[in-house]
């Protein structure tokens, strides 16, 4: 399995690169597919971005007969790595914009509304347009919440003034946070950035969007009146010490200046100021401009669901109680969770969806089929860290802080190269689409 | 999908690229391969005044598909961090030099024929 996907990685890299070199391999088809499993099971998807998208599309082939219904109120489906990108100025807002219908195979039914109450004992989903849906089988891929009002006197509605950016919200957010960026920039100033106390998305794009701030303020000629400031949560930048030490000293290089254990708690925006919870007691810092990146925590659904977990880290934000390597979940072996909202170590990010959904489909059909499956998801994420338009590492870990790198002794993860820079800009979207469409 | 990475290639192109410029671009460098193959084999021989126009035209290929593979990363050639780059980037050059080569030795044999010059085969 290990090695499968240490080659799957491999071709996926390779093609990244034939792909940057835009030389055209004729090659055939040799998919190999099993025949489809009859069955009439109702397998119920809460949530249509990447992970049910991408679930349902393989679903929709392995199965046949299979009543699959996905739930989710989103017509926009967002293309989420694509954010940094836009709130560096090198995409428009609608590169991370398709539409949800697009993705969606013909066969699954689309409920265009949200879960309101998951009740696991009596297997049952009551959605916000009414219906009552009946499962055998449900897979909570609803992603997760950002919760800005878990910093007072912070609101969506203050993204794009006064210095506010927030990458994270969406793609208007992204452009808007583009032009905070532009313009200080422009000028020099005082910048903060940060990251919360939760669970989190990539947590690689906080670092990458200080990099990137630096980068243009270098290119621009300002970076001599601006000073750059990162508050870390924690006593360390990235959960992997080996990236962390890494980043520490590219950190230090670029002259930015490092805070620790610092967690934002507050913002005013009419005084310009932030407030941060520490050991030592509260601090302020001053900005001109910010990353705003809230707190995450799974929908009040699925916390309110009783699937969450009850107990342990994940307790408090409700991630599903899922094993780490199944995404099964601990106390219904009918529920499955993948994507953001699963309560796992690390693996909120599209490349572990990638990795995560073909284990649930694995498990959830040889369930249906009576029989079992070794499939195992070893907390695979890829994180191409942008230190500089025109550069970034290919980060690549699992559950146990190794190093994964796909092409160990050529693309080196640690160092800043034009082909990781690459892989991001030209082939990550389109493998990111393939996935979607679940022939990636 | 450990077993599908041919299939995943050809999806991730397809996604690049769209399908209809994808499978366009194939057959096109299809049909300049087959054309080259055909020139060959028709005239049983390889012309040298072809073949030195078909060099001349390598640097351009090479310049001209470093260049493109550039602007649509918006990057620069101060980027270039390591050895990988490096050899990523002569690949490209030499794929575009290559390329261009064929083209300009098919088309002068398709539109000029064969030529006094020309060394036999056999």
């Amino acid at each position: 399995m290990t090695d499968d996907i240490t080659t799957s990685r491999r071709a996926f890299l390779a093609m990244a690169v034939a792909a940057g070199g835009a030389s055209q391999i004729p090659v055939h088809a040799a998919q190999a597919q099993a025949a489809p499993v009859a069955t009439s099971a109702r397998i119920v998807i809460l949530g249509a971005g990447a992970a049910g998208t991408a679930l349902a599309n393989r679903l929709r082939a392995r199965l046949d007969g299979a009543d699959i219904t996905i739930v989710d109120p989103r017509v926009r489906h967002l293309y989420q790595p694509g954010f940094t990108l836009i709130a560096a100025g090198l995409r428009p807002a609608n590169y991370s914009v398709s539409a949800t219908a697009d993705w969606l195979p013909r066969g699954v039914t689309w409920i265009e509304g949200g879960a309101t109450t998951i009740d696991p004992e009596a297997q049952r989903v009551e959605t916000t347009t009414g219906e009552t849906l009946d499962y055998d089988y449900l897979i909570l891929a609803t992603g997760m919440e950002l919760h800005y009002e878990g910093i007072a006197g912070m609101s969506r509605d203050l993204i794009g003034r006064d210095g506010i950016g927030s990458v994270y919200a969406g793609p208007e957010e992204a452009a808007a946070t583009w032009a905070l960026m532009d313009r200080f920039t422009d000028e020099g100033g005082e910048a903060l950035f940060t990251r919360p106390a939760t669970e989190m998305k990539c947590a690689g794009a906080p670092l990458k969007y200080t990099f990137l701030t630096d980068d243009y303020a270098r290119r621009k000629g300002t970076r001599g009146r601006t000073h750059i400031r990162y508050a870390a949560h924690s006593g360390s930048l990235f959960g992997v010490p080996i990236v962390n030490e890494k980043v520490r000293m590219l950190y230090d290089r670029q002259e930015i200046d490092t805070v620790y254990n610092h967690v934002m708690t507050a913002i005013d925006p009419g005084r310009k100021i932030a407030t941060f919870t520490t050991p030592e007691g509260d601090v302020e810092f001053p900005y001109d401009f910010t990353n705003i990146i809230p707190p995450m925590r799974a929908p009040q659904v699925v916390r309110d669901s009783g699937l969450a977990w009850q107990d342990g880290a994940f307790a408090a934000d409700g991630w599903a109680e899922v094993d780490r390597h199944t995404l099964r979940h601990a106390r219904y072996p009918t529920v499955f969770a993948v994507g953001d909202v699963a309560g796992v170590p690390k693996g909120k990010t599209a490349a572990s969806v990638k990795w995560q959904v073909p284990v649930v489909e694995e498990h959830l059909v040889a369930q249906i089929a009576g029989e079992t499956s070794d499939a195992s998801y070893n907390g695979y994420t890829s994180c191409p860290l942008i230190t500089r338009v025109g550069r970034a590492m290919l980060i690549e870990f699992d559950y146990d802080n190794n190093l994964v790198p796909s092409f160990p002794g050529l693309i080196a993860p640690l160092e800043e190269l034009w082909v990781s820079w690459l892989i991001k800009e030209v082939a990550l979207k389109a493998t990111y689409n393939a996935m979607l469409r679940g022939r990636a | 999908m450990e077993d599908a990475s041919i299939g995943m290639f050809i999806a991730v192109f397809e996604e690049i690229f769209g399908q209809g410029l994808f499978w366009g671009m194939v057959a096109v460098a299809v049909i300049v391969t087959l054309a080259y193959l055909y020139v060959l084999f028709r005239d049983r021989a390889v012309s040298w005044r072809k073949f030195l126009w078909a060099q001349l035209a390598m640097p351009f290929g090479a310049v001209g598909a470093v260049w493109i593979v550039l602007a649509v990363t918006k990057s620069h050639l101060r980027d270039m961090g390591g050895p990988v780059d490096a050899i990523v980037l002569l690949g490209v050059a030499v794929l575009g030099a290559i390329g261009l080569a064929i083209l300009v030795y098919t088309v002068q044999s398709l539109v000029r024929g064969r030529q006094d010059d020309d060394v036999s085969l056999g």
